[in-house]
Protein backbone atom coordinates (compact mmCIF):
# COMPACT_ATOMS: atom_id res chain seq x y z
CA UNK A 1 0.00 0.00 0.00
CA UNK A 2 1.79 3.44 -0.98
CA UNK A 3 0.35 6.97 0.37
CA UNK A 4 1.69 9.98 -0.79
CA UNK A 5 2.31 12.62 2.31
CA UNK A 6 2.82 16.30 1.44
CA UNK A 7 6.01 17.49 3.85
CA UNK A 8 5.47 21.10 4.58
CA UNK A 9 9.07 23.25 4.10
CA UNK A 10 9.13 23.26 8.31
CA UNK A 11 9.42 19.54 8.18
CA UNK A 12 11.50 18.80 5.12
CA UNK A 13 14.80 18.55 6.67
CA UNK A 14 13.82 15.38 8.27
CA UNK A 15 13.38 14.31 4.73
CA UNK A 16 16.00 15.47 3.20
CA UNK A 17 14.43 18.21 1.60
CA UNK A 18 11.62 16.29 -0.27
CA UNK A 19 8.39 17.64 -0.76
CA UNK A 20 6.43 14.51 -1.44
CA UNK A 21 7.74 10.87 0.40
CA UNK A 22 5.49 7.85 0.33
CA UNK A 23 4.78 5.59 3.82
CA UNK A 24 2.42 2.75 4.31
CA UNK A 25 -0.25 2.56 7.31
CA UNK A 26 -4.04 0.98 7.63
CA UNK A 27 -4.52 3.98 9.84
CA UNK A 28 -2.77 7.62 10.06
CA UNK A 29 -1.00 6.43 13.59
CA UNK A 30 0.66 3.52 11.34
CA UNK A 31 1.52 5.81 8.55
CA UNK A 32 2.94 8.32 11.61
CA UNK A 33 4.99 5.63 12.44
CA UNK A 34 6.12 4.58 9.07
CA UNK A 35 7.21 8.08 8.39
CA UNK A 36 9.23 7.73 11.60
CA UNK A 37 11.18 4.73 10.85
CA UNK A 38 12.26 6.28 7.18
CA UNK A 39 12.43 9.94 8.94
CA UNK A 40 13.60 9.25 12.29
CA UNK A 41 12.21 12.70 14.95
CA UNK A 42 9.63 13.00 12.42
CA UNK A 43 6.59 11.70 14.17
CA UNK A 44 7.47 13.88 17.52
CA UNK A 45 6.72 16.82 15.53
CA UNK A 46 3.62 15.87 14.38
CA UNK A 47 1.97 14.13 16.97
CA UNK A 48 2.21 14.08 21.16
CA UNK A 49 1.06 12.27 23.99
CA UNK A 50 -2.83 13.81 23.09
CA UNK A 51 -2.91 13.46 19.66
CA UNK A 52 -2.45 15.53 16.50
CA UNK A 53 -0.36 18.68 17.69
CA UNK A 54 -2.30 22.19 18.33
CA UNK A 55 -0.78 23.56 15.55
CA UNK A 56 -0.24 21.30 12.92
CA UNK A 57 -3.39 20.05 10.33
CA UNK A 58 -3.25 16.55 8.52
CA UNK A 59 -5.76 16.40 5.75
CA UNK A 60 -6.73 12.79 4.35
CA UNK A 61 -7.34 13.88 0.36
CA UNK A 62 -8.12 17.38 1.70
CA UNK A 63 -10.82 16.59 4.78
CA UNK A 64 -9.86 17.76 7.82
CA UNK A 65 -8.50 14.71 10.21
CA UNK A 66 -9.72 15.65 13.06
CA UNK A 67 -13.36 15.73 11.47
CA UNK A 68 -12.86 11.81 10.71
CA UNK A 69 -11.00 9.69 13.32
CA UNK A 70 -8.14 11.49 14.17
CA UNK A 71 -5.09 9.12 14.04
CA UNK A 72 -7.03 6.26 14.13
CA UNK A 73 -8.32 7.48 10.53
CA UNK A 74 -8.53 4.34 8.24
CA UNK A 75 -6.22 4.98 5.04
CA UNK A 76 -6.34 3.38 1.73
CA UNK A 77 -3.89 2.71 -1.29
CA UNK A 78 -3.88 5.70 -3.36
CA UNK A 79 -4.56 7.65 -0.79
CA UNK A 80 -3.09 11.59 -0.42
CA UNK A 81 -2.06 12.92 3.29
CA UNK A 82 -1.23 16.75 3.46
CA UNK A 83 0.51 18.16 6.62
CA UNK A 84 0.64 21.95 6.97
CA UNK A 85 1.32 24.19 9.86
CA UNK A 86 -1.94 26.41 11.23
CA UNK A 87 -1.95 29.52 9.77
CA UNK A 88 -4.44 32.75 9.67
CA UNK A 89 -6.69 34.53 7.54
CA UNK A 90 -8.77 37.59 8.05
CA UNK B 1 -29.90 19.97 -5.13
CA UNK B 2 -29.90 23.49 -4.88
CA UNK B 3 -26.64 25.46 -4.11
CA UNK B 4 -27.89 29.04 -2.38
CA UNK B 5 -24.94 31.98 -2.88
CA UNK B 6 -25.18 33.67 0.26
CA UNK B 7 -23.65 37.37 -1.23
CA UNK B 8 -21.74 39.03 1.40
CA UNK B 9 -19.72 41.03 -1.82
CA UNK B 10 -22.57 43.16 -1.16
CA UNK B 11 -21.54 44.55 1.82
CA UNK B 12 -20.34 48.42 1.35
CA UNK B 13 -16.38 47.67 1.20
CA UNK B 14 -17.42 44.65 -1.25
CA UNK B 15 -16.91 41.91 1.92
CA UNK B 16 -18.34 39.83 5.04
CA UNK B 17 -16.10 41.67 7.12
CA UNK B 18 -17.84 44.91 6.92
CA UNK B 19 -20.20 42.95 9.62
CA UNK B 20 -17.37 42.23 12.08
CA UNK B 21 -15.37 45.28 11.61
CA UNK B 22 -18.35 47.49 12.65
CA UNK B 23 -19.24 44.70 15.35
CA UNK B 24 -16.44 45.44 17.18
CA UNK B 25 -16.16 49.57 17.13
CA UNK B 26 -19.18 49.39 18.38
CA UNK B 27 -18.53 47.12 21.47
CA UNK B 28 -15.14 49.02 21.69
CA UNK B 29 -17.34 52.43 21.99
CA UNK B 30 -19.67 51.05 24.24
CA UNK B 31 -17.05 49.62 26.28
CA UNK B 32 -15.19 53.15 26.47
CA UNK B 33 -12.32 51.97 25.20
CA UNK B 34 -12.86 54.25 21.81
CA UNK B 35 -13.16 57.78 21.52
CA UNK B 36 -12.24 59.85 18.95
CA UNK B 37 -9.31 60.63 18.02
CA UNK B 38 -7.86 57.04 19.50
CA UNK B 39 -6.14 54.73 17.40
CA UNK B 40 -7.14 51.30 16.43
CA UNK B 41 -4.53 48.56 15.41
CA UNK B 42 -5.17 45.08 13.77
CA UNK B 43 -3.08 42.55 11.89
CA UNK B 44 -5.01 41.57 8.76
CA UNK B 45 -4.76 40.12 5.63
CA UNK B 46 -6.41 43.06 4.06
CA UNK B 47 -10.35 42.61 4.41
CA UNK B 48 -11.21 42.98 8.21
CA UNK B 49 -8.69 46.27 7.71
CA UNK B 50 -10.74 47.75 4.73
CA UNK B 51 -13.79 47.58 6.35
CA UNK B 52 -12.40 49.07 9.60
CA UNK B 53 -10.69 51.80 7.56
CA UNK B 54 -14.06 52.85 6.49
CA UNK B 55 -16.20 52.85 10.13
CA UNK B 56 -13.05 54.78 11.46
CA UNK B 57 -12.80 57.42 8.71
CA UNK B 58 -16.25 58.17 9.28
CA UNK B 59 -16.09 57.94 13.12
CA UNK B 60 -13.17 59.73 13.66
CA UNK B 61 -10.44 57.09 14.72
CA UNK B 62 -7.28 56.41 13.70
CA UNK B 63 -6.18 53.44 11.77
CA UNK B 64 -3.02 51.33 12.02
CA UNK B 65 -3.05 47.87 9.83
CA UNK B 66 -0.35 45.32 10.15
CA UNK B 67 -0.86 43.47 6.73
CA UNK B 68 1.17 40.79 5.15
CA UNK B 69 3.58 42.31 2.06
CA UNK B 70 2.16 39.52 -0.26
CA UNK B 71 -1.39 40.97 -0.65
CA UNK B 72 -2.80 42.63 -3.53
CA UNK B 73 -2.07 45.57 -4.48
CA UNK B 74 -5.85 46.97 -4.38
CA UNK B 75 -5.71 46.13 -0.69
CA UNK B 76 -3.32 48.52 -0.39
CA UNK B 77 -5.07 51.31 -2.40
CA UNK B 78 -8.27 50.52 -0.67
CA UNK B 79 -6.74 51.20 3.00
CA UNK B 80 -4.88 53.89 1.99
CA UNK B 81 -8.10 55.58 0.13
CA UNK B 82 -9.81 55.60 3.54
CA UNK B 83 -6.62 57.15 5.19
CA UNK B 84 -5.39 54.13 6.67
CA UNK B 85 -1.89 53.60 7.93
CA UNK B 86 -0.08 50.24 6.63
CA UNK B 87 2.79 48.30 8.77
CA UNK B 88 3.81 45.73 6.47
CA UNK B 89 4.92 42.46 7.43
CA UNK B 90 7.00 39.90 5.96
CA UNK B 91 5.40 37.83 3.34
CA UNK B 92 7.15 34.71 4.95
CA UNK B 93 4.56 32.92 7.52
CA UNK B 94 1.17 35.41 5.89
CA UNK B 95 -1.14 36.68 8.49
CA UNK B 96 1.05 34.58 11.58
CA UNK B 97 3.61 37.15 11.18
CA UNK B 98 1.11 40.22 11.00
CA UNK B 99 -0.55 39.04 14.76
CA UNK B 100 2.73 38.61 15.78
CA UNK B 101 4.05 41.98 14.75
CA UNK B 102 1.09 43.47 15.89
CA UNK B 103 1.00 42.06 18.83
CA UNK B 104 4.31 43.48 19.63
CA UNK B 105 3.21 46.88 18.58
CA UNK B 106 0.54 46.93 21.00
CA UNK B 107 2.63 46.12 23.69
CA UNK B 108 4.86 49.26 23.14
CA UNK B 109 1.93 51.32 22.57
CA UNK B 110 -0.09 50.87 25.24
CA UNK B 111 -2.51 53.59 24.27
CA UNK B 112 -3.46 52.04 20.85
CA UNK B 113 -7.06 49.69 21.15
CA UNK B 114 -6.30 46.12 19.07
CA UNK B 115 -9.75 45.22 18.11
CA UNK B 116 -8.12 41.92 17.57
CA UNK B 117 -10.56 39.74 15.16
CA UNK B 118 -9.16 36.72 16.02
CA UNK B 119 -10.30 36.52 19.99
CA UNK B 120 -12.67 39.23 19.89
CA UNK B 121 -16.27 37.78 20.56
CA UNK B 122 -17.72 40.75 18.98
CA UNK B 123 -16.41 39.64 15.28
CA UNK B 124 -18.70 35.72 15.86
CA UNK B 125 -21.34 37.63 17.82
CA UNK B 126 -22.17 39.86 14.77
CA UNK B 127 -22.73 36.71 12.43
CA UNK B 128 -24.78 34.68 15.22
CA UNK B 129 -26.77 37.95 15.66
CA UNK B 130 -27.38 39.26 11.95
CA UNK B 131 -26.05 36.93 9.34
CA UNK B 132 -27.50 33.13 10.74
CA UNK B 133 -31.74 34.90 11.39
CA UNK B 134 -30.81 36.19 7.29
CA UNK B 135 -29.97 32.61 6.18
CA UNK B 136 -32.59 31.02 8.15
CA UNK B 137 -35.08 33.16 7.46
CA UNK B 138 -34.69 33.02 3.50
CA UNK B 139 -33.75 29.79 3.51
CA UNK B 140 -35.32 27.53 6.15
CA UNK B 141 -35.23 24.31 4.34
CA UNK B 142 -31.03 24.86 4.67
CA UNK B 143 -29.30 21.66 4.93
CA UNK B 144 -25.89 22.73 4.40
CA UNK B 145 -23.83 26.33 5.69
CA UNK B 146 -20.35 26.20 3.64
CA UNK B 147 -18.36 28.76 4.52
CA UNK B 148 -14.16 30.29 4.63
CA UNK B 149 -12.40 30.06 7.27
CA UNK B 150 -10.12 32.97 8.64
CA UNK B 151 -10.98 34.22 11.89
CA UNK B 152 -13.44 31.44 11.75
CA UNK B 153 -15.86 34.20 12.97
CA UNK B 154 -18.65 33.49 10.22
CA UNK B 155 -18.52 29.67 10.65
CA UNK B 156 -18.62 30.16 14.58
CA UNK B 157 -21.33 32.73 14.49
CA UNK B 158 -23.58 31.21 12.09
CA UNK B 159 -22.71 27.59 13.26
CA UNK B 160 -23.59 28.47 16.79
CA UNK B 161 -26.78 29.70 15.69
CA UNK B 162 -27.89 27.48 13.12
CA UNK B 163 -27.05 24.66 15.62
CA UNK B 164 -29.43 25.85 18.07
CA UNK B 165 -32.47 26.22 15.47
CA UNK B 166 -31.63 23.62 13.32
CA UNK B 167 -29.50 21.08 14.85
CA UNK B 168 -29.48 19.04 11.37
CA UNK B 169 -27.67 21.38 9.25
CA UNK B 170 -24.23 20.31 8.71
CA UNK B 171 -21.82 23.73 9.22
CA UNK B 172 -18.84 22.99 7.03
CA UNK B 173 -15.18 24.69 6.52
CA UNK B 174 -13.80 25.68 3.66
CA UNK B 175 -10.24 26.90 4.17
CA UNK B 176 -7.78 28.07 1.88
CA UNK B 177 -4.41 26.45 0.86
CA UNK B 178 -1.57 28.75 0.21
CA UNK B 179 1.56 28.35 -1.36
CA UNK B 180 4.60 27.23 0.29
CA UNK B 181 5.99 30.77 1.38
CA UNK B 182 2.87 31.39 3.45
CA UNK B 183 3.24 28.30 5.38
CA UNK B 184 7.01 28.94 5.90
CA UNK B 185 7.37 29.60 9.85
CA UNK B 186 10.59 29.38 11.80
CA UNK B 187 9.56 26.46 13.48
CA UNK B 188 5.89 24.73 14.42
CA UNK B 189 4.81 26.79 17.30
CA UNK B 190 4.44 29.62 15.70
CA UNK B 191 1.48 27.90 14.20
CA UNK B 192 -1.63 29.88 15.03
CA UNK B 193 -5.08 28.77 15.55
CA UNK B 194 -7.84 32.06 16.53
CA UNK B 195 -8.84 31.91 20.10
CA UNK B 196 -12.76 32.00 18.51
CA UNK B 197 -11.87 28.38 17.14
CA UNK B 198 -14.29 26.23 18.56
CA UNK B 199 -13.85 22.37 16.25
CA UNK B 200 -16.77 20.90 17.79
CA UNK B 201 -19.31 24.23 16.06
CA UNK B 202 -18.02 22.03 12.48
CA UNK B 203 -19.28 19.01 11.07
CA UNK B 204 -16.30 18.82 8.84
CA UNK B 205 -13.55 21.09 7.26
CA UNK B 206 -11.85 20.65 3.80
CA UNK B 207 -8.66 22.45 2.54
CA UNK B 208 -8.84 23.59 -0.73
CA UNK B 209 -5.81 23.98 -3.06
CA UNK B 210 -5.59 27.07 -5.82
CA UNK B 211 -6.22 25.52 -8.51
CA UNK B 212 -9.96 24.37 -7.19
CA UNK B 213 -10.39 27.67 -5.93
CA UNK B 214 -9.67 29.34 -9.17
CA UNK B 215 -11.65 27.21 -11.52
CA UNK B 216 -14.61 27.19 -8.89
CA UNK B 217 -14.18 31.12 -8.91
CA UNK B 218 -14.07 31.41 -12.87
CA UNK B 219 -16.87 29.10 -13.05
CA UNK B 220 -19.38 30.98 -10.91
CA UNK B 221 -18.21 34.10 -13.02
CA UNK B 222 -18.91 32.27 -16.29
CA UNK B 223 -22.02 30.74 -15.23
CA UNK B 224 -23.72 32.91 -12.65
CA UNK B 225 -22.54 36.09 -13.06
CA UNK B 226 -21.22 36.21 -9.98
CA UNK B 227 -17.62 38.19 -9.45
CA UNK B 228 -16.49 36.54 -6.32
CA UNK B 229 -12.99 36.72 -4.80
CA UNK B 230 -10.93 33.78 -4.95
CA UNK B 231 -11.68 32.21 -1.14
CA UNK B 232 -15.55 32.01 -2.70
CA UNK B 233 -14.07 29.57 -5.50
CA UNK B 234 -12.63 27.62 -2.70
CA UNK B 235 -15.87 27.35 -0.50
CA UNK B 236 -17.80 26.80 -3.86
CA UNK B 237 -15.75 23.51 -4.95
CA UNK B 238 -16.52 22.16 -1.08
CA UNK B 239 -20.03 22.70 -1.46
CA UNK B 240 -20.43 20.80 -4.72
CA UNK B 241 -18.17 18.20 -3.29
CA UNK B 242 -21.08 17.88 -0.40
CA UNK B 243 -23.73 18.22 -3.31
CA UNK B 244 -22.52 15.36 -4.71
CA UNK B 245 -22.02 12.91 -2.21
CA UNK B 246 -25.63 13.69 -1.48
CA UNK B 247 -26.64 13.26 -4.57
CA UNK B 248 -24.55 10.32 -4.48
CA UNK B 249 -27.00 8.84 -0.92
CA UNK B 250 -30.08 9.85 -2.94
CA UNK B 251 -30.77 12.92 -0.55
CA UNK B 252 -31.83 16.14 -0.83
CA UNK B 253 -29.81 18.99 -0.17
CA UNK B 254 -30.30 22.97 0.26
CA UNK B 255 -26.80 23.87 0.67
CA UNK B 256 -25.91 27.79 1.49
CA UNK B 257 -22.07 28.65 0.77
CA UNK B 258 -20.95 32.61 1.55
CA UNK B 259 -19.71 34.48 -1.48
CA UNK B 260 -17.32 36.57 0.92
CA UNK B 261 -15.51 39.55 -1.23
CA UNK B 262 -16.28 40.68 -4.82
CA UNK B 263 -13.45 39.76 -7.12
CA UNK B 264 -12.42 43.54 -7.70
CA UNK B 265 -9.67 43.96 -5.34
CA UNK B 266 -8.25 40.83 -7.18
CA UNK B 267 -7.70 41.51 -10.45
CA UNK B 268 -3.98 42.85 -10.61
CA UNK B 269 -3.03 39.07 -9.28
CA UNK B 270 -3.87 37.80 -12.66
CA UNK B 271 -6.39 35.30 -11.31
CA UNK B 272 -9.25 35.97 -13.96
CA UNK B 273 -7.57 35.45 -16.80
CA UNK B 274 -5.26 33.34 -19.20
CA UNK B 275 -4.76 29.61 -18.51
CA UNK B 276 -5.46 28.08 -15.20
CA UNK B 277 -1.93 27.18 -14.68
CA UNK B 278 -0.34 30.69 -15.21
CA UNK B 279 -3.07 32.13 -12.45
CA UNK B 280 -2.25 29.40 -10.18
CA UNK B 281 1.32 30.54 -10.66
CA UNK B 282 0.54 33.84 -10.36
CA UNK B 283 -1.10 33.60 -7.00
CA UNK B 284 1.24 31.00 -5.41
CA UNK B 285 3.06 33.54 -2.73
CA UNK B 286 -0.33 35.34 -2.21
CA UNK B 287 -2.71 35.50 0.52
CA UNK B 288 -5.74 35.32 -1.34
CA UNK B 289 -8.41 35.21 1.24
C1 LIG C 1 -11.90 36.93 1.41
C2 LIG C 1 -12.14 36.22 2.70
N1 LIG C 1 -12.74 35.03 2.69
C3 LIG C 1 -12.99 34.36 3.82
C4 LIG C 1 -12.61 34.83 5.07
C5 LIG C 1 -12.92 34.03 6.30
O1 LIG C 1 -13.87 34.64 7.18
P1 LIG C 1 -13.75 34.52 8.76
O2 LIG C 1 -12.65 35.43 9.21
O3 LIG C 1 -15.08 34.96 9.28
O4 LIG C 1 -13.42 33.11 9.11
C6 LIG C 1 -11.96 36.06 5.11
C7 LIG C 1 -11.44 36.58 6.37
O5 LIG C 1 -10.77 35.95 7.14
C8 LIG C 1 -11.73 36.77 3.92
O6 LIG C 1 -11.12 37.97 3.94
Amino acid sequence: MAIEVQIPTILRTYTGGEKTVTADGGTLADLVADLDVKFPGLKDRVVDDAGLRRFVNVYLNDEDVRFLDGLATPLSDGDSVTILPAVAGG
Amino acid sequence: MRLWAKLEDLNPTGSVKDRAALAMIERAEADGVLFPGATILEPTSGNTGISLAMVARQRGYNLICVMPENTSFERTQLLRMWGAEIVYSPAQGGSNEAVRVAKDLASRNPEWVMLYQYGNPANSQTHYDTTGPEILEDLPEITHFVAGLGTTGTLMGVGRFLREKKPDVQIVAAEPRYGELVYGLRNLDEGFVPELYDESVLSSRYSVGPRDALMRTRQLLHEEGIFAGISTGAILHAALGLADRAAGSGQEADICFVVCDGGWKYLSTGAYEGSLEDAEQAISGQLWA
